[in-house]
């Protein structure tokens, strides 16, 4: 638990920061000069490049993209669908991981396989596949395409093995005796469960969850077969993004593209501040 | 009796882990279960606390038929051997958990917390997190945790088998004053004889799920009942077909008295204060046998004595049996 390390009295703390702040040594120096380097080129430059092109028609051409009423219906829609998403994905995600790891059943080993399927396929693929299933000519009379329900849908499929891979191999390494200390204390399960479990499980739930809405703003591929793309109703900021570099509005894709990154990272955020919260509580 | 359990039978799979196995607990006792690793200790203990269920047979706790009780209500401290320490909580709220289960007054939990804590030692370590604390600290937070609850019988699974040599001991001798203090009726399972003839009022001895023989220390310490008690509680040797302690064998080099067997010293090593002695008999069974064979006799003697004797490598002498020698006829494949 190196997060919790920190809350420990001051002068471990203060130890640990007068350590850090000493001189690297050459290859330690060398290793970080490389990775910032590296992470530079791959991402803090083009995203810098992202943001100043958006700003290149000033603050009240930027605001006038995002405000735009077709704009702003497929950002609420994609960054609504994609909070749903995760909060479904957090709850079947810490299930399907718990099954996994807890109960044995014929066919463990191949659903454990066939989980990262929706992650594995290429994304228009898992956009056909669902088509053929919940679309027009559906087996079971689910006829989803075109309305919202397919967004939600698409980024379900999706963003399925996120929170299951992460919970995962964090359960595993859960000792069953805490969990019998807990009984032997007079816990339920359900007792045991949220307060001894939980709280270990919280870290991995919330970086699960980031990945998932991570994954789910910036899904296209899956999307774009069964959705139909209507603007104002399931059209999502990707689509809209792609359609403005479509007719050379460069600035007004980069300055969507900005807005979905300031959300993306206050998103991330948030999660990494609740996780803290809740693992600390116990 | 505090805890009584009548014929308990228990397999995992084929493996017979606990044989017909009765046996009372007396109350307010500290009672070690002794044996080595898989014989069936460990699942004893968990039967009694729940935490494994019977394929056959009865727990009673304190009058209470507990049998298919879950844990949750059996009222019972268990200490695991690897702390189970709740990483994410204080060392204050890893105590409180149970009072806190039980739901009593914040104030009142504050208090009993502070008590726990100052009878383990532990008062300037409360908001500690589990993994600032060294092992024996852990151990005593998961002992004032399990003692928390006020449980009708503390169970303690190897409570010290992932700790030093020093800790061991230190805690060794805490807990004996602990009980004396507190009179819980305790168990607590162990490998160690040192361990269990130091601490226990009365040591049950397990081995291959059956259990040997139940006395106190002395008790199995000078009557053991067959050979696999003897030799679990200590060296042993054979001489003259008898299993004995290589301390309880006198040495002479006064020469041949009838009841004496003669040997040559083939090895001499010194620890310490004391002196061991490796003989091969020159008549008898283990004559003309190679080294380091089954005939061979491990004397010990002290320093001293050995001294006073002049015996070296290659010397004759003549052994015997010490007049209060606890002996034990050895079985034809011995368990050990």
């Amino acid at each position: 638990m190196s997060l919790t390390t920190s809350t420990a009295p001051g002068r471990v703390t203060r130890a640990r920061r007068s350590a850090r702040s000493g001189s690297l040594s050459v290859t330690s120096g060398l290793g970080l000069g490389v990775a910032m380097l590296w992470f530079s080129l791959l991402v803090l430059i083009p995203l810098a490049m992202v943001v100043a092109s958006a700003g290149s028609t000033g603050l009240g051409g930027f605001v006038a993209v995002i405000t735009e009423s077709q704009t702003l219906a497929a950002v609420q829609l994609t960054v609504l669908q994609s909070l749903m998403v995760t909060a479904v994905n957090v709850v079947m995600g810490t299930m399907i991981a718990w099954v996994l790891v807890r109960d044995r059943f014929q066919g463990k080993r191949i659903l454990d396989v066939v989980i990262d399927i929706p992650f594995a396929l290429p994304t228009i693929v898992a956009g056909l596949v669902l088509l053929s299933l919940y679309g027009p000519n559906s087996p079971l009379g689910l006829n989803v395409a075109n309305t919202r329900y397919a967004v939600f849908l698409a980024l379900a499929f999706v963003t399925l093995p996120f929170v299951v891979r992460t919970v995962q191999p964090v359960l595993e390494e859960l000792e069953a005796d805490v969990e019998e200390a807990s009984a032997s204390l007079g816990a339920t399960r359900l007792t045991t469960f949220r307060r001894i479990i939980l709280p270990s499980l919280v870290p991995s739930i919330a970086a699960g969850a980031a990945l998932s809405f991570a994954r789910g703003i910036s899904e296209y591929g899956s999307l774009v077969l069964l959705s139909g793309n209507l603007p104002n109703h399931t059209e999502v900021a990707a689509v809209r993004v792609f359609t403005f570099i479509e007719n050379g509005d460069t600035a007004s894709a980069a300055a969507v593209a900005t807005l979905m990154l300031i959300v993306a990272l206050a998103v991330i955020v948030a999660l990494d501040i609740i996780q803290r919260r809740v693992a600390r509580r116990g | 009796m505090s805890i009584e359990i009548k014929d308990i039978n228990k397999k995992f799979g084929d493996f017979v882990a606990l044989e017909d196995i009765s046996l009372n607990i007396p109350t307010g006792q500290l009672t070690a279960l002794l044996g080595p690793s898989g014989g069936g200790k460990s699942t004893l203990l968990r039967i009694i606390a729940g935490l494994e269920s019977t394929d056959e047979g009865t727990v009673h706790i304190e009058g209470v038929e507990a049998t298919h009780l879950p844990p949750q209500k059996r009222n019972v401290g268990f200490v695991f051997q690897h702390y189970a320490a709740f990483k994410h909580m204080s060392v204050a709220k890893n105590v409180a958990y149970g009072l806190e289960i039980r739901k009593r007054s914040k104030a009142d939990t504050k208090k009993r917390v502070a008590e726990l804590l100052e009878l383990v030692h532990l008062s300037q370590f409360a908001h500690r997190l589990p993994s600032q604390l060294s092992g024996g600290q852990r151990q005593r937070m998961a002992l004032a945790r399990a003692l928390a609850v006020e449980p009708t019988v503390l169970l303690l699974d190897e409570p010290f088998g992932a700790l030093d040599a020093k800790v061991r001991k230190e805690l060794r001798d805490w807990l004996r004053r602990l009980h004396d203090e507190v009179h819980v009726t305790t168990v607590f399972v162990t490998h160690d004889q040192e361990e269990a003839l130091e601490v226990a009022d009365e040591i049950v001895v397990i081995n291959n799920g059956r259990i040997e023989q139940i006395g106190s220390p002395d008790e199995l310490y000078d009557a053991p009942a067959n050979d696999f008690v003897m030799s679990f509680l200590g060296p042993v040797t054979t001489l003259e077909g008898l299993l004995m302690r290589p301390h309880d064998i006198d040495v002479s080099t006064a020469g041949e008295v009838a009841g004496t067997t003669p040997g040559e010293v083939v090895r001499m090593l010194r620890v310490g204060f004391e002196v061991r002695l490796t003989v091969r008999p020159t008549t008898g069974r283990g004559a003309g046998s190679s080294p380091g064979q089954e005939g061979d006799v491990t004397v010990v003697l002290t320093r001293s004595h050995a001294r006073e004797l002049g015996i070296d490598v290659g010397s004759t002498v003549w052994l015997s049996a010490n007049r209060g020698a606890t002996s034990v006829a050895r079985r034809a494949i011995a368990a050990v």
